[in-house]
């Protein structure tokens, strides 16, 4: 009798936090949506966005200024859009990577796709290659990164498999790192450095509808295997051997949890850049709301990922003339809050 | 006997005199003092602007160049300086030349031209210690290239020469600045300048990358933020509604008309987008040397056409025959001036 309640009591108190969670992240994202949209150097009021919306659904010019059009629907509203999934994905990335390796400190590009996409854009920028090609090459940069990392760490036999995965993913990053550093010395020094520089440094400043379609499939197709495979990835946070007592093929139900993070991961970076932080942070905030099951963590990081990225990417654009790179705002502002987590927070990691 | 004895010390004399009065002590653009021969043979660029001047000036003498030279610069240039070799750069971003590579070049005088700040006066002190060999620096700010000019004159022994480049940049610079200086502070067109293939890098106020732009009387309209190169958004731009659109970037040129993000912004609907030249060199922005010159006139006519009636072709023509000591063919002049390579 008293053990029934409790069992009750602890789904209504996992159900709250759900809700709770979800309902808070969602209304970071609205929040930062409204916010978003109303900011920025060009003055847009929220007039102005409710006349453009119209003028869409219905089908009628609008009479605004083809700039107020541009900037709403060429310029802004692909960012807004951009962010929100460049944050969502490398906060699921993060999330599942930080379940599967069974450790707070793994951040999306811990088997490399971030040095992997920068070696592939640094390239395509060496190469004098367009937006597009420079895209590509980091995209499939990401991918071949994580592929060669996982092709050797499971080569090596013997010892713990995640130890020695998580070991060659840092080993080949300095690798890649090596070779974007001799990229950036072989590069001209007047154009194709500070090029070089400004894409590292991670930005959504050239953000266009044409980018979204690529940013979107991967980001989509990557985000729903991983719900799909929640229930598994709860029992491989657990120790292999135990998930392996309980049935679990734990190789190919790695392989597929990978391969979704890192193309969630390799879309995000090919959009935007290098962005650190937003993988380590937010899926730690999303724990520490709903808890480490992946069927409430999975849509809480996607969403509260989305959100802080927006608010990052807002005042990125809008606190001076100039961008200020996302790489060092999210360093910037994630630290401090990093530091507050640990300290609060201890609870959250179980 | 005794006049042949005499004869024969004074042809002695006139034969080692000059090798004695050739080392000469000449104050460098950093005051400091190097010690040069009288008349250079192997001088060693240690930069893309010092490889540039030099070749104007003393091309016999340029020992190659920090990049090599690939495909139509060399149309522009002297067939055999022009293909010397790739010596990699000694001063500015990285450091790319083994100075034992160096040492075997046997340079009479290492030459660099840029900025005079400390970083640099030490990197001169410290290479020219480890190497012995003189090591001259040379301020490469744009006023100041008609002075750079006759101090780079005297430490090669090619005076005469650089007198004579000396004062053809003193009147381009003298002609533009007084032309411009008629023109009323309402009437500077706004100009936004666009780098990279999405248009969005930009030379803040007061960087080298705008600094003839900003000469030339224009009103850059990033020049509110001082500093270097930066990322602006395209919001940015559209509020700044720049009149004229300069570019170095091909990519961005070809795209930016067809571009329904840009057709707001003021300088696009106008047709007002210029893609700057570059052949062999870039005439806006980099290196950041005398190849901007002929940029002044270019930068002139866009500008304030009414101002600048000179016929662009001859003005290329000539400079690049007197620079560049080659003659340019009308189509070669043409695929410069369309900012093709």
């Amino acid at each position: 009798m008293s053990e029934a309640s409790t069992v009750g009591d602890a789904a209504r108190e996992r159900g709250v936090r759900l809700v709770s969670g979800l309902g808070l992240a969602t209304l970071i994202l609205v929040a930062g949506v409204a916010i978003a949209f109303s900011v920025g150097r060009f003055p847009v009021t929220l007039g102005d966005l409710g006349v453009a919306l119209w003028s869409l659904i219905s089908g009628q010019p609008s009479g605004l200024a083809p700039a107020t059009e541009a900037v709403i629907f060429n310029i802004r509203g692909p960012r807004v859009v951009a962010a929100i999934l460049c944050g969502a994905a490398l906060a699921v990335a993060g999330a599942a990577f930080q379940g599967l390796f069974r450790n707070p400190l793994v951040s999306p590009d811990i088997l490399g796709a971030s040095s992997g996409a920068a070696l592939g854009a640094v390239i395509g920028i060496y190469f004098s290659l367009g937006i597009f090609g420079i895209q590509a090459l980091a995209f499939a940069g990401g991918l071949l990164a994580v592929a060669l990392v996982y092709l050797i760490g499971s080569a090596i036999r013997g010892g713990d498999t995640v130890l020695v995965l998580v070991l060659t993913g840092v080993v080949i990053g300095a690798l890649l790192g090596a070779g974007v550093g001799l990229m950036k010395y072989l590069a001209d020094p007047y154009n194709q450095l500070p090029a070089m520089t400004f894409w590292l440094l991670g930005s959504l400043a050239g953000t266009d509808k044409s980018d979204l379609l690529p940013l979107f499939g991967p980001v989509l197709a990557g985000t729903l295997v991983l719900f799909a495979l929640r229930w598994r990835m709860n029992v491989m946070s657990l120790p292999e051997e135990e998930a392996r007592a309980l049935g679990l093929a734990t190789g190919p139900i790695r392989i597929a949890i990978v391969a979704a993070a890192t193309l969630v991961t390799a879309a995000s970076v090919a959009a935007a850049g290098v962005i650190g932080w937003v993988g380590l942070i937010v899926p730690h905030l999303a724990r520490f709301i709903v808890g480490p099951e992946f069927g409430r963590l999975i849509p809480t990081a996607a969403l509260m990922g989305g959100g802080y990225l927006l608010i990052i990417d807002t005042l990125a654009r809008s606190s001076a003339q100039i961008e200020i790179p996302l790489g060092i705002l999210t360093a910037v502002i994630g630290t401090p809050f990093f530091i507050w987590l640990l300290v609060n927070a201890r609870k959250s990691w179980s | 006997m005794n006049v042949s004895r005499r004869a024969f010390i004074a042809a002695c004399s006139l034969l080692a005199a000059p090798r004695v009065a050739r080392a000469q002590s000449i104050t460098d653009g950093a005051g400091r003092t190097v010690t040069v021969p009288a008349r250079t043979d192997r001088v060693f660029p240690a930069g893309p602007p010092a490889a540039i001047q030099h070749y104007t000036l003393q091309p016999r003498s340029l020992l190659g160049w920090p990049r090599a030279n690939r495909g139509s610069e060399l149309l522009f240039l002297d067939p055999e300086v022009g293909t010397r070799p790739e010596l990699g750069r000694l001063t500015g971003r990285g450091n790319t030349t083994n100075l034992e590579v160096l040492l075997q070049l046997k340079p009479d005088l290492i030459l660099d031209v840029g900025s005079v700040a400390r970083t640099f006066v030490e990197t001169a002190d410290r290479v020219q210690a480890q190497t012995g060999i003189p090591y001259a620096l040379l301020d490469g700010r744009f006023d100041k290239i008609a002075e750079t000019y006759r101090l780079h004159g005297r430490l090669t022994g090619e005076t005469a020469r650089a007198e004579e480049l000396a004062r053809y940049c003193e009147e381009v610079v003298s002609t533009c600045r007084s032309r411009v200086a008629t023109v009323p502070a309402e009437r500077r067109p706004r100009v936004y300048y666009a780098r990279g293939p999405r248009g969005l890098d930009t030379g803040l106020g007061g960087s080298i990358n705008v600094e003839t732009i900003e000469f030339m009387g224009a009103i850059n309209v990033a020049g509110g933020t001082r500093g270097g190169l930066a990322t602006v958004s395209l919001e940015q731009i559209l509020a700044w509604d720049p009149e004229v659109i300069v570019t170095i970037d091909q990519e961005f040129a070809r795209t930016v008309r067809a571009d329904p993000s840009w057709a707001g912004v003021r300088a696009v609907r106008d047709g007002r987008v210029h893609l700057s030249p570059k052949m062999p060199f870039g005439w806006v922005d980099f290196p950041p040397s005398v190849n901007r010159m002929p940029g002044l006139w270019w930068l002139g006519k866009l500008l304030y056409p009414s101002l600048f009636p000179e016929d662009l072709i001859s003005v290329t023509r000539e400079f690049y025959t007197r620079f560049y000591h080659r003659v340019p063919t009308d189509p070669q002049i043409a695929f410069v001036l369309e900012g093709r390579g």
